[in-house]
């Protein structure tokens, strides 16, 4: 299957109603709403087994032993599996590095790390069978951080690594270096009149997504297996299933289940080879399902890190130069760390202009929780330390923060570190000006309502910490960029097959991909689409599955880009097909169908100025067009690892946050009252759904500013792996989030949009920070931001 | 697991006494969550939620017999002006699902240092209606929690109630969490006034191995109330006294570090809370004085 190129520059029409550019409503809400959405834990098979995970307690081990007779003996225990019982000398997995053992290998890197399986006929029974699992472990050091991880007697994590860096990285416990270089910061800085530095650690955020980890896995009589599960990407699953099964790729087929969110934390494999080994091994249909506990050590998280970062300006607020180092904890395996370290170094700049920079980025090997991908994705860490640096320098130079940003604001135009020239609309310092001018809200908002103080609008809430005593108000400001799509050469494309045909005397479009849903609304927007384009009303969207070409990852801000023009370019083939038909059944009758520009509308081929020449109906009388078609995005460069040049991203994102807080600067307590965005989105084609995306992220972005850590002990375990402890923002904790959309084409993507799912994570977090900054006069370095950081206890 | 689902307060306490490791359920908002964290596998869950009396209240002339089971919602829309500290404790407590679910029982039964109520019923002072076959025991509240997660009842035994004494003057309840709503205590305090007795009664949160009272801090400033005449003359508190009440609820903490809080930061917060919700509740004393005087 070849690239075909079709037409992209007829304009069909917005005549069909359900198009794109309107709020459709996505179908899944009212379900989702009421509780009657099935997600992939609801999954149920007739005789079906539940399998169960035995974990370390280790973050570091040996395994000396394991014996599993007593387990196995257990009445209704089906199954019980360890490393020795792994079908294929495949007995690794990885998103970039193939480093993650199926099922631990005489050796635990990590506290949650899973050891042997069970299948039983009952949940509690395979638990139980789990705990008589006997592992005879030999606790080993533990590498926790850099100086652990590169000291003269640091155990060497993966030795013998075979990645495709393992002869680049400067340690074996590094899992990839990327530095940038562009100018000459040294020099440069010789030009600075004031210089600001500082060390910013962000700490380890977690997707807690709603649904846990989930799936079902049936054998099939072919000896292959069916696979329902929830995930963000089917193709990548397979490609790291299949051969741990010893299985022909189409002998694994897999099927998209009622995903409760991702946000990155489903790109990386969980359950999915263990339920298929035990279906396999059993011959029963087997379910897995983590509980909110396991589902904490089931996902990698995002990476804590660690940024040195400084900066130069000249008395008139010219950025001269930066340098920065950034450490991100990329826990026991490898996941998405290496690309996350290239979004890291060359988004470290920031939306600025700045010729003159030193960056390095390193991703360690270390004995905490593996982390990988998460919404924004790199972009994120940095984001906190250079809208940190900028804070620091307005203030230095005595300038106004905005004023200050948008003086040194990339537009396009600007060359990126990486040598790239920004070749769309970068409406940095357009995004700062409207957030800026957006209305304040009022102040003290908890008196409004007369005598009593209204505890909801002040920090604490409902738990009645103050009645206003102590509390300060404070603004600040950050923007931020995120790249779109996947990067750094990788082959992108997506692929959409769509069908076309009369049912009940209505033409009906079906749109089949593999685009993971995980409530991000493309399911909604690949309607929108066919509508647009095929001039249809009535859309089936086809389940999700690998009977169809690879979508790529619901990641990277990119499905709308990516797997929307998959679905666009599909629907322009089926136009010209259906156009090719009525030329061939109706030619005759019309000139037009020969001479003019035709476009499919409301149900009708008509002509572009409006004629309509026949019903599609009756040119699809007995026929049925169906056609898969792949896409791709232009392509990207590798960056040169010494120098970090290279045309690494195909397209930028750029969100701006305005953040009101209250501060009780007594309790260290912290109402957001308000968090303003401005963002580009270059084509709005659902505006309701963009809106929402905007808020999802926002409120993403202030749970990093506030509360979401998880929080792992100097010995490499997590303490807190649950919600009563882990703590994400309720409604209660969430603002008004008024957002501004701007819509400037990029004329390189589908319909000129823009991806939009992740840069609204990026500026919140350091919004709130310097609203929190400027309300108590403290540096606040790391987030999440703590009561005792802001009470000095 | 055995499920035992008594249909009478007299089979519950029978089937108490037959399995006195039997864990009592009604909510189950603690319960629940301990065995779905496997913290806990109790051979006997004894389900009270067909006994309807747990679920109900009586307001006598002095005091409110508050069943085990009436959920803090209700006690949060009809209680307010009998037991206005609880009520307060009650708006805190998790989210409104759980709010419908759980009930002061269930707090008493765990006897959590976390509980949110349990500051706020040492504060008010009261009594736990403890039965069982053997009879009815009235157990101080004062007396009731005795290590974590530890309390006075004897394994027969049930709770039937709480009585506690319709206020007698203004009560406060404060809660520090780190987020906004739904939050387990990082610290939390109580504080009533009992003008009748000129008495002060605080409780504690999360910040020792039980929920306590500040003791040192309630005589101090009963004495200090006493000596200025403040209980007649209704006149502000100076801050001298406010901050050395503060500073003895602080010093009355025994608290520890773990991944809510340090310990300095909730001897800290207990300070500010202890300081602003005797503000809060002299402000109203000041101003009940004041409107009572002008009636």
């Amino acid at each position: 299957m070849g690239v075909t190129r079709t037409p992209t520059n007829i304009t069909q029409g917005s005549q069909t109603k359900g198009g794109i550019g309107e709020s459709t409503l996505r179908p899944d809400g009212t379900l989702k709403v009421t509780g009657e959405f099935a997600y992939s834990s609801d999954l149920w098979h007739e005789d079906m087994l539940w399998g169960f995970t035995l974990r370390s307690p280790h973050p570091h081990a040996r395994i000396k032993s394991i014996d599993t007779s007593e387990a196995l003996a257990q009445a209704g225990v089906y199954a019980v599996l360890t490393h020795d019982d792994l079908p294929t000398e495949h007995t690794k997995y990885g998103l970039e590095y193939t480093d993650t053992p199926v099922l631990a290998d005489g050796v635990v890197r990590h506290h949650g790390e899973p050891v042997a399986l069970v299948a039983a006929d009952h949940p509690e029974t395979a638990r139980r069978a789990a705990a008589k699992i006997k592992v005879d472990y030999e606790p080993l050091p533990v590498v926790h951080d850099e100086a652990s991880a590169l000291a003269d007697d640091a155990p060497i994590l993966h030795p013998g690594r075979d990645d495709h860096h393992a002869g680049q990285v400067p340690h074996p416990n590094i899992v990839h270096r990327q530095p940038i270089i562009r100018g000459n910061a040294e020099e440069a800085a010789q030009r600075a009149d004031v210089i600001v530095s500082g060390e910013y650690e962000v700490g380890m955020q977690d997707q807690a997504f709603l649904g846990p980890e989930s799936g079902l896995a049936v054998p099939g009589e072919d000896g292959g297996v069916d696979l329902y599960v929830a995930t963000q990407w089917l193709h990548s699953d397979l490609r790291q299933i299949a051969p741990v099964l010893g299985l022909p790729e189409e002998k694994v087929r897999m099927t998209l289940s009622g995903v409760g969110g991702a946000f990155g934390g489903r790109e990386d494999l969980s359950m999915q080879i263990h339920a298929c080994l035990l279906a396999l091994r059993t011959g029963k249909p087997v379910k897995i399902v983590y509980n909110r506990f396991e589902s904490f050590f089931g996902h990698v998280h995002r990476h804590p890190a660690k940024l040195w970062y400084e900066h130069g300006a000249t008395k008139d607020g010219k950025i001269t130069h930066m340098k920065c180092r950034i450490v991100l904890d990329g826990g026991a395996y490898a996941s998405a760390s290496p690309a996350v370290v290239g979004n890291a170094s060359s988004l470290s700049v920031g939306p600025y202009v700045i010729d003159d920079v030193e960056i390095e980025a390193v991703a360690l090997y270390t004995n905490n929780p593996p982390c990988g991908a998460m919404r924004g994705f790199g972009a994120v860490q940095a984001c906190f330390a250079y809208e940190s640096q900028m804070d620091k320098l307005a203030e230095k130079l005595g300038m106004d923060p905005v004023e200050f940003r948008q003086k040194n604001a990339m537009s396009q135009g600007t060359i990126m570190p990486t040598g790239q020239v920004v070749d769309s609309p970068a409406p940095v310092a357009e995004l700062l000006r409207r957030v800026k001018a957006m209305p304040l809200p009022p102040e003290k908002q908890w008196e409004a309502a007369g005598d009593a103080a209204d505890v909801r609008a002040l920090p604490g809430g409902l738990s009645n910490t103050t009645h206003g005593e102590g509390v300060v108000r404070g603004i600040g400001y950050a923007v931020g960029i995120k790249n779109v799509g996947f990067s750094e050469g990788f082959d992108d494309y997506s692929t959409a097959r769509v069908q076309l045909q009369v049912i009940n005397g209505e033409p009906v479009a079906t749109v089949h991909t593999a685009m993971a849903e995980v409530g991000q609304g493309g399911v909604t927007v690949h309607a929108q689409i066919a509508r647009t384009e095929l001039g249809v009303t009535q859309v089936v969207i086809h389940p999700a599955d690998t009977q169809v070409g690879s979508a790529g990852s619901t990641s990277a801000s990119r499905q709308t880009y990516m797997t929307g023009g998959a679905v666009k370019n599909t629907c322009e083939a089926v136009r010209e097909k259906v156009l090719e038909i009525g030329r061939r059944k109706f030619g005759t009758y019309h000139p037009a169908w020969a001479t003019a520009e035709l476009l499919l509308e409301s149900g009708k081929v008509v002509t572009d100025g409006g004629e309509p020449l026949a019903d599609l109906v009756d040119v699809l009388e007995g026929e049925t067009v169906d056609i898969e078609l792949e896409w791709r995005h232009r392509p990207t460069e590798a960056f040169d690892l010494v120098t970090g040049q290279g045309f690494g991203h195909v397209q930028y994102s750029f969100a701006a946050h305005r953040a009101v807080v209250e501060v009780d600067t007594e309790l260290g307590l912290v109402k957001v009252i308000e968090l303003a965005c401005a963002q580009d989105v270059g084509k709005a084609l659902n505006p309701l759904s963009v809106k929402g995306q905007i808020q999802g992220g926002t409120t993403q972005g202030l749970g990093l500013a506030v509360m979401e850590e998880i929080i792992v002990s100097k010995d490499s375990k997590v303490r807190n792996p649950s919600f009563t402890d882990y703590l994400i923002p309720t409604i209660l904790d969430t603002p008004t989030i008024p957002v501004d959309v701007l819509e400037l084409a990029d004329e390189h993507a589908p319909y000129g949009l823009r991806g939009i799912g992740e840069a609204p994570t990026l500026s919140s977090t350091p919004a709130v920070v310097s609203a929190i900054r400027a309300a108590t006069g403290l540096a606040l370095n790391r987030v999440p931001v703590r009561p005792e950081h802001i009470t000095g206890t | 697991m055995d499920f035992l689902r008594p249909a009478s307060w007299e089979e519950a306490l029978a089937a108490k006494a037959e399995h006195p490791t039997a864990v009592p359920i009604a909510g189950g908002t603690d319960v629940m969550v301990e065995i779905n964290f496997d913290h806990r596998r109790p051979d006997v869950l004894l389900d009270l939620n067909r006994i309807a009396e747990l679920q109900e209240w009586e307001v006598g002339e002095d005091t409110v017999r508050l069943g085990a089971s009436v959920s803090y919602t209700s006690i949060i829309e009809n209680l307010r002006s009998e037991l206005p500290g609880l009520a307060l404790a009650s708006h805190t407590v998790a989210s409104p699902q759980i709010r419908n679910r759980g009930g002061v029982g269930g707090n008493l039964g765990t006897a959590s240092p976390a509980g949110d109520a349990h500051p706020a019923l040492l504060a008010s002072g009261g009594e736990v209606e403890a039965v069982s076959v053997r009879g009815t025991r009235m157990i101080p509240i004062d007396e009731f929690y005795v290590g974590v997660k530890r309390n006075a009842l004897e394994p027969d035994e049930l709770i039937r109630a709480v009585h506690l004494p319709k206020a007698d003057g203004p009560q406060q309840f404060s809660k520090v969490g780190t987020r906004n709503a739904m939050v387990i205590a990082v610290c939390a305090f109580g504080l009533a006034l009992h003008p009748k007795t000129r008495t002060i009664r605080t409780g504690i949160g999360s910040a020792a191995p039980t929920p306590i009272r500040a003791k040192e801090a309630e005589t101090f400033l009963a004495a200090a109330l006493e000596e200025g005449g403040f209980w007649e003359n209704g006149k502000i508190i100076p801050p001298a006294v406010a901050r050395q009440f503060a500073e003895l609820v602080s010093g009355a903490a025994n608290p520890i570090d773990d991944v809510r809080g340090s310990a300095s930061y909730r001897r800290h917060a207990l300070g500010i809370m202890a300081r602003r919700t005797l503000g809060w509740t002299w402000d109203e004393y000041r101003g009940n004085e004041r409107s009572a005087q002008c009636a």
